[in-house]
């Protein structure tokens, strides 16, 4: 400890008094690095954003799939704050009760679960989201992956039985229990659904994902106090559009029409709330564009022509893999640069 | 390489944490990945490879002054293919069980750099006693990790250890575990805390 303060601290002779008060106060001289234009967004700021965008979908969730649901959405919170804490204090990093990041992984976790699922496999997910995802990288900024969506990844291949069984929203009617998704009522009985009930939510899915509207307007929410990058949702949903739609073309029998295939499953959230996310999206505007269109080639791909219902996750987990090579091969030209 | 400092004892204690071949070097990784879905298979690859290694590695640096330096690679896989195997046939004879579940990787030790590295890097330049202790303490870091690995594994994939229920009964295993991305995220998880408990021993 005596040693690392030594190296670290600007003045390593006396304990400062002044030691505790923000950084900009202790240090006497600012040399800084750019950026120097300052704008008003901090890590808790966009966190608050986000969280209230998606406090609609949360609140829907809660209305149809009851008060369990609540109760996993608070374990996934805690369990991921939590494990977040005491890695911090094992490892002896100075740190802050949460930035709101953690919160926002527990919380994006538990929307993309089965509204039954059991809650000692919520905290496994929501530790596994944030000890592997996130802490053992180096923290937030350093992950590779959607901490949330690594978490829901190792539940997906742990509890193959159990993160497939759907409990229906209690106001679907008479005495269905548990039943598909639409996607997965299309993949594997080729029954449709129709749209009205997509986008309204009443249908079988994960706590956050039923019903398109409501994530709508929380995206939209971000993309307008530009907490998101627009371009990515835009890119992946389009992509997913035309494509989806070119199948439908060629046979309207077979493959459902594009707009079943935007507003049925996690597309929605998937593309506003975790494709976004800022660590683990490319940071030019070329890349973002890549970014989108490659999820949805990946997404629609899973759909069509894979074995899985459903391929929000895995394509925006496999877009995450790309996001270094796409930044580096995206990077802009600087000022006065010759191209070779 | 040299090993004037090193005393009998440190060559043998070297390969258990020191230059252990999985968490240090990370040789050997295919069997380390592929076989520990269970602490028996891990336990039992372990075995194998360390008989193999240290049997050739006696062989190898009896002949070390023998075998001409151009086809030194040639004639090691050759001695380590012989040991290679009688461990295979050994297995398969009586214990078919094992046998059927490592599969092919006990054939494929033959080819597995951690054997071939400790022949190339230490027997062929050292004298007997020395790469017995050697190989002896490389197989035995080998065969823990292993059995380690295994274990985690087994209990977290499956909630049983050598086979023995150990879980409580409302525990559902994590399937992943035992699944490749299970072995990649135990291995890397195990290398991780090793070199944490590297850094720990440093700073005391």
């Amino acid at each position: 400890m005596e040693e690392k303060s030594k190296t670290t601290n600007v003045k390593p002779k006396k304990k400062d008094p002044r030691a505790k008060l923000k950084k900009p106060n202790r240090i006497p001289m600012l040399l800084k690095s750019s950026p120097h234009l300052r704008s008003d967004y901090s890590i808790e700021k966009i966190m608050r954003g986000v969280l209230l965008a998606l406090l609609p979908t949360t609140v829907l969730g809660v209305i149809f799939f009851g008060w369990y649901a609540l109760l996993m959405i608070f374990v996934g919170i805690v369990s991921c704050v939590l494990t977040e804490l005491i890695f911090n204090l094992v490892s002896g990093k100075k740190f802050k009760l949460t930035d709101g990041t953690s919160v926002l992984t527990g919380l994006l976790l538990v929307l993309t679960l089965p509204p039954s699922f059991p809650i000692p496999g919520v905290i496994l997910g929501s530790v596994v989201a944030i000890f592997v995802g996130k802490m053992i990288f180096g923290g937030l900024g350093y992950n590779i992956f959607n901490p949330a969506l690594l978490g829901r990844a190792f539940l997906q291949a742990s509890y193959p039985v159990k993160m497939t069984t759907w409990t229906l929203p209690k106001y679907v009617g008479a005495d269905a229990i548990t039943g598909a998704t639409p996607l997965g009522l299309f993949k594997f009985e080729h029954i449709m659904t129709n749209i009205k009930p997509l986008i309204l939510g009443n249908i079988g899915g994960t706590i956050g994902e039923t019903s398109a509207l409501v994530i709508l307007i929380g995206g939209i929410f971000i993309l307008i106090k530009k907490y998101a990058d627009w371009r990515i949702p835009l890119s992946y949903i389009g992509t997913v559009f035309i494509l989806g739609g070119l199948f439908w073309l060629i046979n309207p029998a077979q493959y459902p029409n594009p707009f079943f295939h935007i507003f049925a499953g996690g597309l929605m959230l998937g593309a506003f709330f975790m494709a976004t996310d800022m660590v683990t999206s490319p940071i030019t505007t070329k890349g973002s564009w890549i970014f989108g269109i490659g999820a949805g080639i990946v997404l629609i791909t899973i759909r069509l022509l894979g074995g899985l219902p459903e391929g929000v996750m895995y394509s925006i987990i496999f877009m995450n893999g790309l996001v270094p090579l796409i930044n580096r091969y995206t990077r802009p030209k600087v000022f006065g640069e010759v191209k070779k | 390489m040299p090993h004037k400092k090193h005393t009998l004892l440190q060559e043998f204690l070297k390969g258990i944490w020191k230059e252990n071949p999985i968490l240090i070097s990370l040789l050997g990784l295919c069997p380390a990945l592929a076989v520990t879905v269970s602490a028996e298979n891990g336990l039992a690859m372990g075995l194998a490879a360390t008989f193999v290694v240290v049997s050739s590695s006696i062989i190898v640096s009896i002949l070390r002054k023998i075998i001409p330096p151009q086809v030194r690679i040639a004639s090691f896989i050759v001695i380590i293919a012989t040991f290679v195997t009688i461990a295979d046939r050994f297995l398969a004879a009586y214990y078919p069980d094992i046998s059927s579940n490592l599969g092919p990787f006990i054939p494929l030790i033959i080819v597995n750099c951690m054997i071939l590295g400790r022949q190339e890097a230490f027997a062929s330049k050292n004298n007997i006693l020395r790469s017995f202790l050697d190989a002896v303490g490389v197989g035995i870091g080998f065969t823990l990790v292993l059995v380690v690995l295994g274990g985690v594994r087994e209990i977290l994939g499956s909630g049983t250890i050598f086979g023995i229920e150990i879980m409580w009964s409302s525990f559902h295993p994590w399937a992943v575990m035992i699944l490749p991305p299970g072995a990649f995220l135990a291995l890397g998880l195990m290398i991780g805390a090793s070199n944490w408990l590297n850094e720990l021993g440093e700073k005391k």
